[in-house]
């Protein structure tokens, strides 16, 4: 069975840029699908259910990141996380503009 | 590779296994595991990874519950960094492939990381790198359980590194097991670097951070000449200094044929060479080295070892047994010279620590404290050659005070019939400018006098010596300390009053010569520099002394004259510079 390779361009919209707690949101989002999930910020491709190295990317607002999905459940991994990003992380989350690191 | 450059405060060097200290005090104590045992280890470390887990989700609770859900959102990532598939195949394949131990794949996977976030220029960034070694030592203390040791249990020889020692942490570090150490902060002179030198083993201070950059276990090279720190050393580098160790063990074992010459020169002078001790055990490496005695024992550590104040009895002790083991040879007890850089962590507590209450000032201060080291010096001096010497006296009326105080303990022990040297030498340190300026009379009050040329340094020129910003300033060649010395030493010949000097510039072979040249005919080093300094007195005249001494006073700055006399040493002992 070929396996479906599907991506989106999405921008970090959120403040503080994909630091730690949207990290965290990102990754516990992408470790429910099965597929393999992909960040790519320029040349550097990090493993979407690694939180260590999403940091690494050092994302800030503005940011361009493409999100690579392979896998069974590749359609709905993608949308489900660019929605995530795209909206500042707040699906699903009741607040966000705390400062708390 | 990676070379730090620090200050140079022991000289020597040492290759081995690094130990990594943190502010907590951990060690990562083994590096490699068995092949058979690697799955054993796999366990250990999947179990401590699920224990810390259980801890941060534990605190998460907590906060959480106390404070609402936002604050605990930062042990939520820390609970997914935790449990990070990269971070978790990556340390597995440390084990399964190269046989680390779980802990040091958990320290070199975790720091890996830290670095990464704290080489992005984002402040943010930076802070998460803490979030990296809060989880790094969650795993550890899971790890290492109640098997976690410290500094004072070693059992196998390493090189420790770490962001401070204090000096009663130098004092107890193992001279078996631990081949040198380096700190990241520190400046030469302070008392941690002096206890080091008194160690006899190589170290470095004042690197700057560097503690990220390196795991336990990790080979580090440490070279105590230049004050370099190597961290993971390639081939050529190692077997470079490996070398080096071996030609130092050559070098020491001929300078031990001296041990039972006298410190003589060409021209038949007698030089009187002294040694430098902080602890009644070195007065063995003095003797081993053929010095003529104990010029200055320190005795700040019998107030910094224990948790208590010592009392009588324990200094008593302390100093008889130096007398005993040091035979006819004198004995100078310099009383307490506790300042701030020396009994704090933390330099920055005081404003202008050196300036302040330390040393005689303190003493005076306290008298039951002085009393109590007096009485022990003076019960002492029945049973040997032993002097009582004063140290940073600033003016005529402190030294008197002082010496009014030794008169009234006299009269105690009298009183109470407990024996004692009536005519017990009393002598001074010559290391405030002022002292230097009134010299002609405090020459009139002394038995002796002693140049420390350290602290000397440090007042003269106004830089702390623990100041790495000031670093720079701080130098013992400097012409004005020569000047200042010089004056002391013909207001002491003019009434025949004995001076030496007992700095670490006493014990550097670099300036024997000069130092002779300057009229001083005794010198009080540390005890590993006896042999090398024995050989240049051996080695020299003394009207050849004199010229390099007359041309050192003409020159203007401290590095002319450190060269002008590394040539001048090349010429009569060019294996002796480094």
């Amino acid at each position: 069975m070929a396996e479906a390779v599907v991506s989106r361009t999405v921008v970090v919209s959120n403040q503080q840029g994909l630091h730690a707690r949207p990290a965290d949101l990102f990754v516990k989002l992408a470790g429910q699908f099965e597929s393999k999930i992909e960040v790519i910020k320029d040349n550097e491709r990090v493993d979407g259910k690694s939180i260590l190295e999403i940091l690494t990317l050092a994302a800030r607002q503005g940011t361009q990141l493409t999100i690579e999905a392979t896998g069974p459940d590749a359609d709905n991994a993608l949308e489900a996380l660019a929605e995530l990003v795209e909206s500042g992380f707040e699906s699903g989350v009741s607040e966000d503009n705390s400062t708390v690191e | 590779m990676q070379k730090l450059q620090g200050i140079a405060v022991s000289p020597g060097v040492a290759v081995g296994e690094a130990m990594v200290m943190d502010t907590e005090g951990f060690r990562i104590p083994r590096r490699f595991v068995a092949r058979d045992a690697v799955e054993h280890e796999l366990e250990r470390l999947e179990a401590a990874m699920a224990a810390a887990g259980a801890e941060i989700e534990r605190n998460r609770a907590a906060v959480s519950r106390e404070l609402g859900e936002q604050y605990a959102a930062v042990f939520s990532a820390h609970l997914q960094m935790l449990r990070d598939p990269t971070l978790r195949t990556e340390m597995e394949g440390m084990i399964r492939e190269r046989h680390y131990s779980p802990e040091y794949a958990v320290s070199r996977a975790l720091r890996r990381y830290a670095k990464v976030f704290q080489s992005i220029e984002s402040s943010y960034l930076a802070e998460r790198a803490n979030d990296i070694f809060d989880i790094e030592k969650r795993l550890l203390r899971n790890l290492l359980g109640r098997r976690r040791e410290e500094l004072s249990h070693l059992v196998s020889q390493v090189i420790v590194l770490a962001h401070n020692l204090t000096p009663s942490e130098t004092a107890n570090l193992n001279r078996k097991y631990v081949r040198g150490f380096v700190t990241e902060v520190g400046g030469p002179g302070g008392h941690t670097a002096i206890v080091a030198e008194g160690l006899e083993i190589p170290a470095v201070v004042g690197t700057g951070p560097f503690l990220t950059d390196v795991s336990g276990g990790d080979v580090v090279i440490i070279d105590g000449d230049q004050g370099l720190v190597i961290l993971q050393p390639d081939e050529e580098t190692l077997a470079h200094y490996q070398y080096e160790a071996e030609q130092n063990r050559t070098r020491a074992a001929q300078l031990e044929t001296l041990r039972d010459l006298p410190a003589e020169t060409v021209d038949g002078t007698r030089i009187e060479l002294l040694a430098n001790i902080e602890f009644p055990s070195e007065v063995l490496h003095c003797v081993e080295r053929g010095a003529d005695g104990i010029g200055l024992y320190r005795t700040e550590f019998l107030y910094l070892g224990a948790d208590a104040e010592p009392d009588e009895d324990v200094h008593y002790e302390a100093y008889a047994r130096v007398v005993s083991e040091i035979g006819d040879r004198p004995v100078v007890i310099r009383t307490c010279d506790l300042g701030a850089d020396k009994v704090t962590y933390d330099v920055d507590g005081a404003r202008n620590p050196t300036l302040g209450l330390r040393s005689i000032r303190l003493s005076l201060q306290n008298l039951p404290l002085f009393r109590t080291q007096l009485r022990a010096v003076l019960r002492a001096s029945a049973e040997g050659d032993v002097r009582l010497m004063f140290p940073l006296v600033s003016t005529v009326m402190e030294l008197r005070q002082a010496k009014m105080v030794l008169t009234d303990v006299m009269e105690d022990l009298d009183d109470e019939g407990v024996s004692f040297n009536r005519d017990l030498p009393v002598g001074m340190m010559v290391e405030v400018p002022a002292a230097v300026m009134m010299i002609d009379h405090f020459v009139d009050e002394v038995d002796f006098l002693s140049i420390g040329t350290n602290d000397l340094t440090q007042y003269t020129l106004a830089a702390d010596r623990s100041n790495k910003e000031v670093a720079g300033l701080y130098n013992s060649y400097d012409p004005s300390v020569l000047r200042l010395m010089r004056i002391a030493i013909a207001a002491a010949d003019l009434k025949g009053v004995p001076i030496n000097a007992c700095g670490q510039m006493a014990g550097s072979s670099l300036c024997t010569m000069l130092l002779l040249g300057m009229g001083l005919r005794r010198l009080s080093v540390t005890p590993s520099s006896v042999p090398e300094v024995k050989k240049v007195c051996r080695t020299v005249d003394l009207a050849a002394c004199r010229q390099v001494a007359e041309r050192v006073m003409a020159l203007e700055n401290a590095r002319d004259i450190k060269s002008y006399l590394r040539e001048e040493v090349k010429k009569i002992l060019p294996e002796m510079v480094v």
